[in-house]
């Protein structure tokens, strides 16, 4: 069974500071690590792994310091990581991003390939799913609960309210939460094999298959306008009443909040 | 010359850190409290490597190095002196001499459990009436055909109630005074050999330190490790190993009280404003983290120096003298600082400062240390 795990190495904080110009991450100054629920994902790749000896590789986009991440996977128990990395990627949206990605997952064998729902740096939660478009897979996002039987997975999709149980034939791509499971430490052994015996493989804009134009920031339609940190969400208020009085609770909570 | 750590040490340091936070912190107190020794957490130590640190994968190990294991042992004692020393006896006292004296066999039968964690290890030197006086053995071992016997009685053994392999030292020939000395590696269930009492102890009070009674011990003969008379050149060189250990734990025992007093001093009011803010404080801080990191220095400085196999008894020596006076009086001004709450136990403060006490006693005491010290001067 081989596993592609997409990683992104995100500073440590949702204290992100922007570039106002291009709107897009300085990087600088700001611890690193990899995203929350890319880490649930590798972690759900690693279990596979102890149980099925499956080989895990972890593939990111980034600049040359997004190594770290990757021999921080390394060290988790990854087999193999890939850093794709050029000047032409910089810049690029969930469009672009998942445009490279894909190119790049092309080339590699896989059966699953897990992304992690959002990066808290961005929380847009729209490359994996994309990836899975421009690779014709099947998908299933928010994964909160995964087993494997044959070809097959089993999996629990979270929502706000409810959760759907979900069998999917692989290959096949799913987004995972951070909820999955709590990852393992690196061991020191790992970190060992990581820095000593295992080696990070770069990939340029050369050594995949992609049009210039679908490259970093000229391939990206999105223009962020103004990036801001989300507002904590109230718990919302269920009301089991016909329809006649929905309206009225609506129309009251309305006017309550000067909005009509 | 150069003082920065390497990228592989700095991502240990991370993880060594994240592990402590997560998973040794949280016990520290209630261990201490209840004198209780941590079998979940050396469980998870051998999980992540932590038992086998400087040893080479064919052995079990971790491929990694003496500074790597100076460095875990000070992290883990940044929270929690039982732990770092749990770790240090286990490697430094049982595990490193079988890895430096041991035949093949010995290193496949009793180096590869220890190294991978799923054997703890304890090492039996002091006797009631041989501690600094080391060449005081009581201990007998006689050679009777294919076995020895060994007879006597050890004290103050760390790790002794929950380890599975003891390296023990006994008198072969009594004539030979030192040199009559010999090692041997004892399991724990060899017949005749059993752990007797735990001590009740000022500090590292979750590390169980017992006495081991040898009553007629069958010791098969392979089981000597190193030859015959000489058991004190391994029990001297172990302990230099050792010292790095013990420095490595009073530098985290420093650090970590330092660490908790900087925090303190920012909360705490008085007369209308934080204690940070006078320059008591200040100066104190000041002189508590310059002893903390001279002695850091003096301990990777120690490490630095077995891995590059040169001599380094003399280092360890100095970084151990060092890092125990360090860490018993960075400890008690963090005390001071905490003022009356820093004499509860509510702030774990007074925990390091009793933990601290220990590394200026054992694996050679500082007046131990400063003999090797000046003897490596007047000799």
């Amino acid at each position: 069974m081989n596993i592609v795990v997409c990683i992104k190495q995100v500073p440590d904080t949702n204290e992100v500071k922007l570039d106002p110009k291009t709107g897009t991450l300085i990087r600088d100054g700001v611890p690193s690590i990899i995203n929350p629920d890319d880490k649930a994902g590798l972690e759900a790749a690693l279990v596979l792994k102890d149980k099925f000896d499956a080989k895990v590789t972890v593939l990111t986009m980034g600049p040359p310091q997004a190594d770290k991440a990757l021999r921080e996977a390394l060290a988790m128990g990854a087999d193999e990581a890939i850093l794709l990395t050029d000047r032409k990627f910089a810049g690029a949206d969930t469009w672009a991003t998942s445009m490279t990605l894909a190119s790049a997952i092309r080339k590699l064998d896989y059966d699953l390939i897990i992304a992690g729902r959002q990066a808290i740096d961005g929380d847009t939660a729209q490359v994996g799913p994309q990836i899975a478009e421009k690779l014709g897979l099947p998908q299933v996002s928010y994964v909160k609960e995964l087993d494997r039987d044959g070809e097959h997975l089993f999996i629990t999709r979270e929502f706000e309210d409810r959760a759907h149980k979900i069998k999917v034939k692989m290959p096949c791509l799913i987004t995972t939460l951070a909820e999955l499971n709590a990852p393992r430490y690196m061991s020191v052994e790992g970190i060992m094999d990581a820095y000593r015996e295992k080696e990070i493989v770069t990939w340029t804009r050369d050594d995949i298959e992609i049009d210039e134009e679908a490259l970093g920031l000229k391939g990206s339609p999105t223009r962020v306008k103004k990036s801001f940190t989300k507002a904590v969400k109230a718990p919302g208020k269920k009301y089991d009443v016909d329809a006649a009085q929905a309206a009225q609770i609506i129309l009251d909570n309305l006017k309550e909040k000067y909005i009509i | 010359m150069n003082f920065d750590l390497s990228k592989e040490h700095l991502m240990l340091q991370e993880m060594y850190r994240k592990f402590t936070e997560n998973e040794v912190k949280p016990l520290a107190e209630e261990i201490d409290e209840e004198e209780r020794f941590p079998v979940e957490t050396v469980e998870k130590l051998a999980r992540y490597g932590f038992l086998g640190i400087p040893f080479p994968k064919e052995y079990g190990g971790a491929g990694a190095d003496n500074l790597a294991y100076a460095m875990a042992v000070e992290e883990l004692s940044k929270a929690c002196g039982t732990t770092g020393v749990i770790v240090s006896a286990h490697t430094s006292l049982c595990a490193a001499p079988i890895y430096e004296w041991g035949t093949e066999e010995q290193k496949q039968q009793y180096l590869v459990p220890l190294a991978k964690g799923e054997k703890l290890g304890a090492f039996g030197l002091t006797e009631p009436n041989a501690g600094t006086d080391a060449a005081g053995q009581q201990t007998r071992a006689v050679l009777e055909g294919d076995h020895y016997v060994l007879n006597g009685s050890k004290i103050f053994i760390t790790n002794a109630s929950n380890a599975d392999v003891f390296i023990i030292m006994a008198m072969t020939d009594k004539a030979q005074g030192t040199r009559g000395i010999s090692a041997f590696i004892v399991e724990r269930e060899f017949p005749g050999f059993s752990v007797g009492k735990k001590e009740k102890k000022m500090g590292i009070r979750g590390s169980a330190t017992c006495e081991l009674i040898m009553e007629d011990c069958i010791v098969p003969k392979e089981n000597l490790l190193g030859k015959e008379g000489q058991g004190f050149k391994i029990a001297m060189k172990t302990l230099d190993g050792g010292r790095i250990g013990i420095a490595s734990q009073a530098l985290g025992l420093a650090q970590g009280s330092l660490d908790e007093t900087v925090k303190y001093v920012k909360e705490r009011k008085q007369f209308g404003r934080s204690i940070a803010k006078f320059q008591n404080t200040q100066f104190q801080l000041a002189d508590m983290d310059t002893r903390t990191e001279a002695a850091r220095l003096l301990v990777y400085k120690a490490a630095r120096a077995k891995d590059a196999k040169v001599p380094y008894s003399k280092e360890a020596a100095m970084a151990k003298l060092f890092a125990a006076e360090a860490a018993m009086e960075v400890t008690t001004k963090a005390v001071q600082l905490h003022g009356g709450y820093g004499y509860t136990r509510e702030y774990g403060v007074e925990r390091m400062m009793r933990d601290a006490k220990i590394t200026e006693i054992y694996e050679g005491t500082s007046e131990v240390q400063r003999m090797v010290i000046s003897a490596s001067l007047l000799k």
